[in-house]
């Protein structure tokens, strides 16, 4: 090998390159294989295939690194890394998109959209979230977030006959590129405070700068702008309803889970690694925002009655939570936010492939009204949608307790306790609305007789994610182990 | 003791539960036998823990430990002591009444309806048994979403306000009650460097009097409003006045008794030092007494008699928590027997609404008068009820009433003297409530006809009966059962107490248990 490529590159990169080929590939099988447009519906399969190669990468990483005893790989002169946390990362992105690709076919023939593009958009948003995950370079991280976030504005307007669809993806295209400015920007200061893209390099300048130079303080502000958008928090999150109402209920799913996932680990590559020495500085602002976005996510969704719209401020108001991980910040607080991402992935999916389900030739089916009854006309579906709203709001045994658990712990142990008790009060004010919707499905009458769109993937993701939910919170141990290998230092 | 027994008995009702899922829900009545037959076993299976139960041992038996999350410290830990005993035979019995008497009274959605009574027992019985902080917290929150389901899906008018405000109001005290249990947590670790959340481990803490206190306060809010002491109590009687009866049945014997239990098992022993700081205990101490005198003079003045009754709760309950910060062995044991106590009377008292209610729907006292000569049978089963309420000699109330006084006496004569105001406003407006009910002439012609006792309700009230006047009678038993528990929790409260001055007290149990 010569000293622009090596075996450990290739290693490193192995799943995305499989993203990215297989994207292609259902992009061209479109025309080629599937002639006839019925068919297109199998290019599923290539997508779960190209996304088996992936996976099978990150498990190939995963050993090796067990096997080794090293804590990474470095790839790219340090610009790529296959760590515990990106491995753990792309393990959620891999299974949001399989669970989510397995329900949209049934979705995309009832909006009468087309599917090659959807499924190769998913992937390579996926491979923009794969960069994000493992980027330990400025140029690398932009470029995945860019490819990520291009992908999500395709995807959100991809009902092209619907309206609302297109003003949320004009809306979420808008106020992304604005952000992206501004992280952009806050790249460029890092470049000039340290004159390198590298993010250990940018913290060794940075920490000898210390946390209240100008120059640093203008670094984390502009920095932190784009990612607290991408994050949607508070005041950043604007969008997010929107963007959420409008977009397929598929690709919300989607958006809420994987692209926060992805975010997140960008959020923490960021915070705990260049701005790492600057903890005096962001430490307070972040608390306060946390605590703004719990508020307003929490407060908002109250009151909403398109149960789209109630999910996206309760997303919202997750957000905060694991900003909480993070400025606890010692080591029970980023395995928390490991945790709370990892449970809120399946929640939240669930969550959302009800309402999936929901929607029926005809039948918009988002309203609180929509959802009435259902426990007569689909109990299996009511009791899981009861299970992950449950889980949303952090009720033991399901896992978004032990999300809540981690995130508690860790700021109890690191004397926070102002925050801890408003983060718990909050769960209270969480069960109200999340029991709106319980209430809507149980107790009143059911007032839309039409039987629910249900597919054989449908209930396959359905039951993955329904199994996993009580799963996680009923015999946790192994998933927290894996969560345990996260750790970013 | 290998055999498993306690998980038998906590697991029977879950067990039943999945199966009772595999019924078409057309199958009304095979629904509702088999989860009587369910809770009936539940019933039968808890009856070896009686009768193997070994009353000369302190500590817990029938101990079950496996390893549940070995990365947090949580184990699978159960065990019980003549506290949790009884508080489990109570649920076994109390949980098979209740749905027993829903047998008429429940005519739609019975399937998710008996789901959810036997998931209630699951919690119920697992917060008794719990050692292990983690899994007590998971059985804890468990007992809330059946509750909110029997209370908004088969309540009265109000259902959906009572059902969410109960779940809230305890949601709330719940989640602050965890940070206390996480603060223990972290502070076990930081002292014998490792993560447990087993109790006796918890034990071993010495903690700085000031942070005691916080995490005090932290369990005070999860189990005062689970109580609920006053001013935490208004919950309570929207969920008991929208609850259907067999809701509330199990919502006033079982449920509140989670709070209480809670002080007992947890507050004291682990957070000694606070437990017997003066302003503490001075401020529970007043907060009960409010409560008692509160809830009796509240009750005086209702007109709705689901309403009174839910309000002589808060009132009874008064006494358990009063019984428990007098902290010493006469108030605990005592306390821990009116616990039991107010299970029986007051659950009676809900059926006995229950009765009436399912042939006049309404519950209205002004509705009724002089139901006695329509109902002789119904009349005098009320009448037992009310008179073990009102805590009259030789039924269960007055044992229970009166080991606390004494107890509350020995700690401080002023509190003993406003508490006994509550005993006598207590039958006073039971009294008040039998006669405008019962007794004169039937002033309402829709009341001329009512059908009297079937024999299935009578044998809902006949084992009630039956254990109000046993206790009433002879109730060493249960002191006996109590002594070793009682004793454990003092002692660790209050260290050589029963070396001290205070001799004439080291057995708990009033003078007429006739021993």
């Amino acid at each position: 090998m010569n000293q622009f490529y090596s075996s450990t590159d290739h290693f490193v990169l192995v799943p995305a390159v499989m993203l990215a080929l297989f994207g292609c590939a259902i992009l061209l099988f479109d025309f080629i294989v599937f002639p006839d447009p019925r068919q297109r519906k199998y290019l599923l399969f290539f997508l779960v295939l190209g996304e088996g190669f992936a996976g099978f990468g990150l498990w190939n990483q995963q050993s090796h690194l067990l096997a080794d005893g090293v804590p990474s790989y470095t790839a790219f002169h340090g610009s790529l890394v296959a760590d515990g946390f990106s491995i753990f990362f792309n393990w959620i992105f891999v299974a949001a998109t399989v669970i989510v690709a397995i329900v949209s076919y049934k979705y995309l023939e009832i909006e009468g959209e087309h599917h090659a593009e959807y499924y190769s958009l998913m992937m390579f948003a996926q491979c923009g979230m794969f960069f994000l995950a493992a980027g330990t370079d400025l140029v690398t991280l932009f470029i995945g977030l860019e490819l990520m976030a291009l992908s999500f504005y395709v995807m959100v307007g991809f009902l092209r006959t619907s309206k609302r669809s297109n003003e949320a993806a004009m809306k979420y295209l808008l106020l992304g590129a604005f952000s992206s400015g501004f992280l952009a920007y806050g790249f460029s200061v890092m470049y000039g405070i340290s004159g390198s893209t590298k993010l250990t390099e940018i913290a060794t300048a940075v920490a000898a700068r210390g946390p209240f130079d100008p120059l640093v303080l203008l670094a984390l502000a502009t920095t932190s702008v784009g990612l607290l958008f991408k994050i949607s928090a508070v005041p950043f999150h604007m969008w997010a309803p929107d963007a959420y109402e409008g977009a397929p209920t598929t690709i919300t799913a989607y958006l809420s889970v994987a692209s926060k996932a992805a975010s997140i680990a960008f959020l923490l590559r960021i915070f705990l690694g260049p701005l790492a020495s600057a903890r005096d500085a962001w430490e307070p602002i972040l608390a306060f925002i946390a605590v703004a976005t719990m508020t307003v996510g929490n407060l908002a969704a109250i009151n909403q009655s398109n149960i789209k719209r109630l999910l996206a401020y309760s997303s919202i108001s997750h957000a905060g939570y694991m900003l909480l991980g993070l400025i606890a910040g010692n080591d029970t607080g980023i395995k928390g936010i490991a945790v709370y991402v990892m449970v809120y992935t399946f929640m939240n999916l669930g969550a959302f492939l009800v309402l999936v389900a929901l929607r029926r030739k005809g039948i918009i089916g988002e309203d609180m009204d929509d959802i009435a009854g259902l426990m007569h006309k689909s109990p299996g579906y009511a009791l899981l949608m009861l299970l992950f709203l449950l889980s949303l709001a952090g009720i033991p045994p399901t896992a978004g307790f032990l999300g809540k658990y981690y995130i508690f712990l860790s700021l109890i142990e690191t004397r926070h306790y102002t925050l801890a008790v408003i983060a718990t009060l909050y769960v209270a004010v969480a069960i109200y609305y999340y029991f709106r919707i319980v209430r809507s499905m149980f107790v009143r009458d059911l007032t839309e007789p039409a039987p629910l769109s249900t597919s054989f993937g449908l209930r396959l993701a359905l039951a993955v994610s329904g199994i996993l939910t009580l799963g996680i919170g009923i015999y946790p141990e192994p998933f927290l182990r894996l969560a345990g290998t996260s750790l970013l230092h | 003791m290998n055999d498993h027994l306690l998980s038998l008995v906590l697991f029977t009702p879950l067990a039943g539960l999945l199966v009772l899922l595999f019924i078409p829900s057309r199958q009304k009545e095979l629904i509702k036998v088999w989860a009587n037959l369910a809770s009936f076993a539940g019933f039968l299976i808890s009856l070896p823990l009686v009768s193997r139960f070994d009353k000369g041992v302190s500590g817990f038996q029938f101990v079950e430990r496996a390893n549940w999350i070995p990365s947090l410290g949580a184990q699978y830990l159960i065990g019980i002591d003549g506290i949790s005993l009884l508080l489990i035979m109570l649920t076994t019995v109390i949980g098979f009444i209740a749905i027993l008497s829903s047998w008429n009274a429940i005519q739609d959605r019975l399937k998710a309806y008996y789901c959810m009574f036997l998931l209630l027992q699951v919690g119920m019985l697992g917060v008794f048994m719990s050692l292990d902080f983690f899994l007590f917290y998971v059985f804890w929150e468990l007992v809330l979403v059946p509750m909110y389901f029997i209370i908004g899906v088969w309540g009265g008018p109000r259902k959906l306000y009572a059902a969410i405000k109960f779940f809230l109001y305890t949601l709330a005290g719940s989640v602050l009650m965890l940070l206390g249990i996480l603060t223990l947590y972290f502070q076990y670790a930081s002292q014998f460097g490792k993560y447990t959340f087993e109790i006796a481990e918890l034990m071993k803490l010495t903690l700085p009097l000031g942070l005691q206190e916080w995490v005090f306060w932290a369990f005070f809010l999860g189990f005062a409003i689970k109580v609920p002491m006053f001013p935490f109590h208004t919950w309570l009687p929207d969920a008991h006045v929208e609850a259907p009866t067999a809701g509330s049945v199990i919502l006033a014997s079982v449920l509140l008794k989670m709070g209480t239990y809670g002080f007992i098992r947890f507050s004291l022993p682990l957070l000694p030092k606070a437990s017997m700081d003066h302003t503490i205990v001075e401020v529970l101490a007043v907060l009960s007494i409010v409560g008692i005198l509160y809830g009796a003079l509240v009750s005086l003045m209702q007109k709705d008699w689901k309403k009174l009754v839910a309000y002589s709760s808060v009132s009874h309950l008064g006494f358990c928590t009063l019984g428990i910060f007098a902290m010493n062995p006469n108030g605990l044991a005592g306390s821990v027997l009116q616990q039991i106590n107010h299970g029986i009377s007051t659950g009676m008292l809900f059926l006995i609404i229950g009765v009436v209610y399912e042939r006049r729907h309404t519950r209205e006292i002004s509705e009724y008068g002089g139901l006695a000569h329509v109902m002789p049978k119904y009349a005098v089963i009320f009448a037992i009820a009310i008179l073990s309420s009102a805590g009259l000699p030789l039924l269960n109330g007055f044992i229970g009433e009166f080991t606390i006084l004494q107890g509350a006496f020995e700690a401080n004569r002023a509190w003993a003297a406003f508490a006994v105001t509550g005993v006598v406003f207590g039958a006073a407006y039971l009294l008040w409530l039998y006669q405008r009910t019962m007794l004169g002439q039937v002033t309402n012609g829709k009341n001329l006809h009512l059908p009297d006792l079937s024999l299935r309700e009578i044998a809902v009230f006949l084992p009630l009966i039956v254990w109000a006047i046993w206790i009433g009678v002879y109730p060493k038993p249960y002191f006996d059962i109590l002594e070793k528990p009682v004793q454990q929790i003092v002692e660790r409260v209050r260290p050589g107490y029963y070396q001290g001055g205070a001799q004439a007290a080291t057995r708990p149990g009033p003078g007429v248990s006739g021993q």
